[in-house]
């Protein structure tokens, strides 16, 4: 019953003369949440923007949501959400009308977004700070609240960027918390990160160096496989081969 | 946001009103060897008119010292047998040369405007051309350069000095190496003067060039004295350089350093500086906020010196005012730019 | 004579209170650590410290002096890292270097052997413009720059922000090998995985400090057992087992959910109730410095 949300083969990308994707292939399973990890440099922003149908392969093909990512990729922006670290919401409008915003933007009807909005704010337990400028907030409760508006729309893929940086570690669980339920309704997650202790959060994890994914399997199966303690030390191992320079 | 409904509030104001090219309370003296009664009724006439000033009767020699120092914009000389030609002239028959009309020329909207009101109320709209001989004193030909070069150069040191050291200083806040310099044991007075001095020395590169082109392409006469000229213009330069200071105190990025810069110093310059048009026909309420802005003393010496020729003592208001305006900006801005991050 | 000493310090701005009085001491020699997320405060403190923003109350002495009174002493004295990597972008990497050398009237050839090790990594670079260096790169060339005139003490503020994890452990053993060589530090991260390696730290927390320790006696301070719980449907997991008697707490901690037991838990009872979810197994586990400093944050 599970059946592939993402799946990219030999997809590769060339600036020029430079390689910056060389042929990676892999698939993703409704319902997972796929750790994308890489050193700074080792290809993850150009892979993951193609696979958001920002930026044309130069060679393979990938269907994402059941969408071409060479032809379809306006298709495939309306099937998938997007938070980032550094992704803010609108400081100076409310919670609420961020929500409506960004339902706006996706096409939601005027009951749908209305119905949606009670849904999340309740799911946040934030129906008192419905009004609250969003500015105001504190930055743990502003992350939880830019993962629900990413979601609202309900894509089939949520892309995370560095989700839980810097956040405490309370908030980060309350995230990770959030981010299961999401997952159990059938939503893929994907995550790229350079920190690794968020990567063991993930069902499964790919770790890119020099262009090509060169470790894809669960967390603990890839820390029996490499005799290691941590995936920092996975990462470690792998990312020291990379010959590309800095 | 509140200068984005501002801005275009005083733009149509200054444009509508304030800034046409005609001339209001233009200072008129008038030599008449004879004051007949013809020469009075015109009188009466330019008297009578909101558009000029009438100074009273002069000698010749008196005023030319009028217009030297800018109590007078224009003279207007009647020639002696003014009755008996003008009898010839209303019979049909040419009669040249019939009043000189000499004009202040420095500004040359002004007195282009001027000379034709003058001929239209002395003689009405029956003159003609040639009655008239019209002089335009310090600038003959009438280059506009003439007119722009002192404008420019109050322009251009603003543009230099304020804007580029404000930038300059605030991205270093934006990339973080301000905090960096602040921790070391530099003082932040010579932080602040390392800033400055790159600055200054284009400021003055630019000064020199400028000051050249003007002698030898343009032609400006600069009779007031380049000394003078020069030592003023540094002056003008080192308030440039405090205002960029204080902008930079004020600002925390260099998207805000541009904009204060834009917003608050370069438009009063275009607009309220006398550099595009006559600061004599803005509106009062114009006339007063022109006199805070440093430019509008700086081009109006600059003028003086450049193309009257009027020496630097002639021009002691606007050095007094552009002197103390420096000190004042320069001691804030001292003040705010403290070695802490508040 | 101890290398910082903190007394109080608090500070707000305007409604918000950046700091409300915390205390701690780094000894000299030592390599310390702040160690909480964004917004506990810790780069206002490293600001005060770092003689730029005045404390409204307390006190605070770097090297034994006073940062309010004998800011122009203590400034030569410190070297100090701001969160971002505060370098010229458009100097190359020896002129960063010998700018900052420039600045603080020293020598760069003097410093050289104290700053190599650090500088080494980065030297095959030194005619590349610090701006089109990566993050690893620049941060070792913000370090070797507030190296350069010796300080006694070092302030790093994040240093391993934003930097892959290669480049964080080389990074944290550089600093041991300073700490090694006299220096004392005093250093932040958000980052909960790095506090093992410094000497001692200071949780802070929301402008307060929980808990200052050393990484070992921190992790002592847990004192209810901890057990590791994992299931096929980790979700399922999660839900249940905030159900079962004598769970205090239950939440996700990297590939299984950690599990405080309260003084009725029994783990036969837990796999017992549970046993309808495929693929449990329940097992002691040491805590880590999270589970700590959740326990603190809910104090």
């Amino acid at each position: 019953m599970k059946d592939t949300v993402i799946s990219v083969h030999e997809l590769t990308k060339r600036f020029g003369r430079f390689t910056a994707v060389d042929r990676i292939s892999f698939e993703v399973k409704r319902g997972e949440i796929f750790g994308f990890l890489g050193a700074n440099g080792a290809g993850k922003t150009t892979a993951m923007r193609m696979l958001c149908g920002l930026s044309y392969p130069t060679s393979g093909r990938g269907t994402v949501a059941g969408f071409d990512i060479r032809s379809e990729g306006e298709r495939i922006k309306r099937h998938i959400g997007y938070m980032s670290q550094r992704f803010s919401l609108y400081n100076e409008l409310t919670v609420f009308e961020n929500m409506n915003f960004f339902a706006g933007i996706y096409g939601l009807s005027r009951q749908e977004t209305a119905r949606r909005a009670g849904e999340l704010l309740e799911r946040l337990d934030f129906a008192s700070e419905r009004n609250t400028l969003v500015g105001a907030l504190p930055l743990g409760w502003k992350q939880k609240l830019s993962f629900v508006i990413a979601s609202i729309h309900r894509p089939e893929v949520v892309f995370l960027d560095e989700p839980t940086g810097g956040v405490d570690p309370l908030t980060r669980r309350q995230f990770w918390e959030m981010i299961y339920e999401e997952a159990d309704k059938g939503t893929t997650i994907f995550v790229t990160t350079h920190y690794m202790d968020e990567a063991e959060y993930c069902s499964r994890v790919s770790i890119m160096v020099d262009g090509r994914i060169k470790a894809l399997d669960t967390p603990e199966e890839l820390k029996k496989g490499f005799k290691a303690g941590s995936m920092d030390e996975v990462f470690g191992m792998l990312a020291r081969q990379a010959r590309r320079g800095e | 946001m509140m200068i984005v409904i501002l801005i275009p509030i005083v733009l149509m104001v200054l444009f509508g009103f304030a800034i046409s090219t005609e001339v209001n309370n233009i200072k008129v003296a008038v030599v008449a060897p004879h004051r007949t009664d013809m020469i009075r009724e015109a009188v009466t006439r330019l008297e009578r008119n909101e558009y000029f000033t009438f100074c009273g009767y002069v000698g010749e020699k008196e005023a030319d010292m009028l217009l030297r120092s800018g109590r007078a914009d224009a003279v207007v000389v009647f020639a002696t047998d003014y009755d008996r030609r003008m009898m010839q002239a209303s019979e049909g028959l040419p009669s040249p040369a019939l009043i000189q009309l000499v004009l202040d020329a420095s500004d040359v909207n002004t007195a282009g405007a001027a000379q034709a009101y003058l001929q239209g109320i002395l003689l009405g709209s029956a003159s003609a051309q040639d009655m008239f001989e019209t002089r335009m004193l310090f600038n003959p030909r009438m280059k506009s350069a003439f007119n722009f070069v002192p404008g420019i150069m109050g322009f251009i040191f603003i543009l230099v000095c304020a804007m580029m050291t404000s930038i300059s200083i605030v991205r270093e806040k934006e990339t973080g190496t301000m905090e960096v310099l602040l921790v070391s044991p530099v003082r932040p007075r010579r932080i602040i003067i390392a800033k400055m001095i790159p600055y200054f020395v284009i400021s003055c590169i630019v000064l020199v060039m400028i000051l050249l082109l003007a002698r030898y392409l343009l032609d400006v006469p600069m009779s007031g004295g380049v000394a003078g000229i020069f030592s003023l213009s540094l002056l003008y330069i080192i308030l440039s350089l405090s205002l960029g200071l204080l902008v930079s105190a004020i600002a925390r990025t260099q998207v805000a350093a541009l904009l204060i810069s834009a917003m608050v110093m370069m438009m009063p310059i275009l607009m309220l500086s006398g550099l595009l048009f006559p600061l004599e026909n803005l509106p009062a309420f114009f006339q007063v906020i022109s006199c805070t802005v440093p430019a509008r003393w700086y081009i109006d010496a600059m003028r003086k010196m450049m193309i009257q020729g009027v020496p630097l003592s002639e021009v002691w208001l606007d050095c007094l005012v552009l002197l103390g305006m420096t000190v004042l900006l320069l001691t804030v801005a001292f003040k705010r730019f403290n070695d802490k991050l508040e | 004579m101890k290398a910082v000493e903190v007394n109080d310090v608090s500070k707000r701005f305007g409604k918000v209170e950046a700091l409300r009085s915390v205390s701690f001491e780094v000894e000299r020699g030592e390599l310390f650590g702040l160690i909480g997320p964004d917004g506990a405060g810790k780069t206002t403190l490293f600001r005060i410290l770092a003689t730029l923003l005045e404390a409204d109350g307390g006190t605070a002495l770097v090297d034994g002096m006073d940062v309010c009174r004998d800011y122009t002493s203590i400034r030569s004295r410190v070297g100090y890292m701001p969160g971002r990597f505060s370098l010229y972008q458009d100097l190359t990497v020896e002129e960063n270097l010998a700018f900052f050398a420039a600045l603080f009237g020293v020598d760069a050839r003097d410093s050289y052997s104290l700053v190599a090790p650090v500088y080494r990594h980065i030297e095959p670079f030194a005619k590349r413009r610090a701006g089109r260096l990566s993050g690893g790169m620049k941060q070792k060339l913000a370090l070797s720059c507030a190296l350069i005139h010796r300080p006694s003490v070092l302030f790093l503020d994040e240093p391993t922000t934003g930097v892959d994890a290669l480049s964080r452990g080389e990074f944290w053993d550089m600093l041991t090998d300073l700490k090694n060589s006299g220096i004392s530090i005093l250093v932040s991260t958000p980052y909960m995985d790095e506090a093992s390696r410094c000497d001692r730290i200071a949780l802070c927390n929301d402008g307060g400090i929980l808990g200052t320790d050393s990484p070992v006696r921190i992790l002592q301070r847990f004192d209810s057992p901890l057990y590791a719980a994992r299931a096929d449907d980790m979700f399922a997991l999660l839900g249940a087992a905030r159900k079962v008697r004598g769970v205090e707490r239950c939440y996700p901690f990297g590939q299984s959910h950690h599990i405080v037991a309260g003084r009725d838990f029994s783990a036969e009872e837990f796999t017992r109730e549970l046993s309808w979810l495929e693929g449990l197994c329940l097992e002691p586990v040491k805590p880590a410095i999270e589970d700590v400093f959740i326990k603190l944050m809910q104090k």
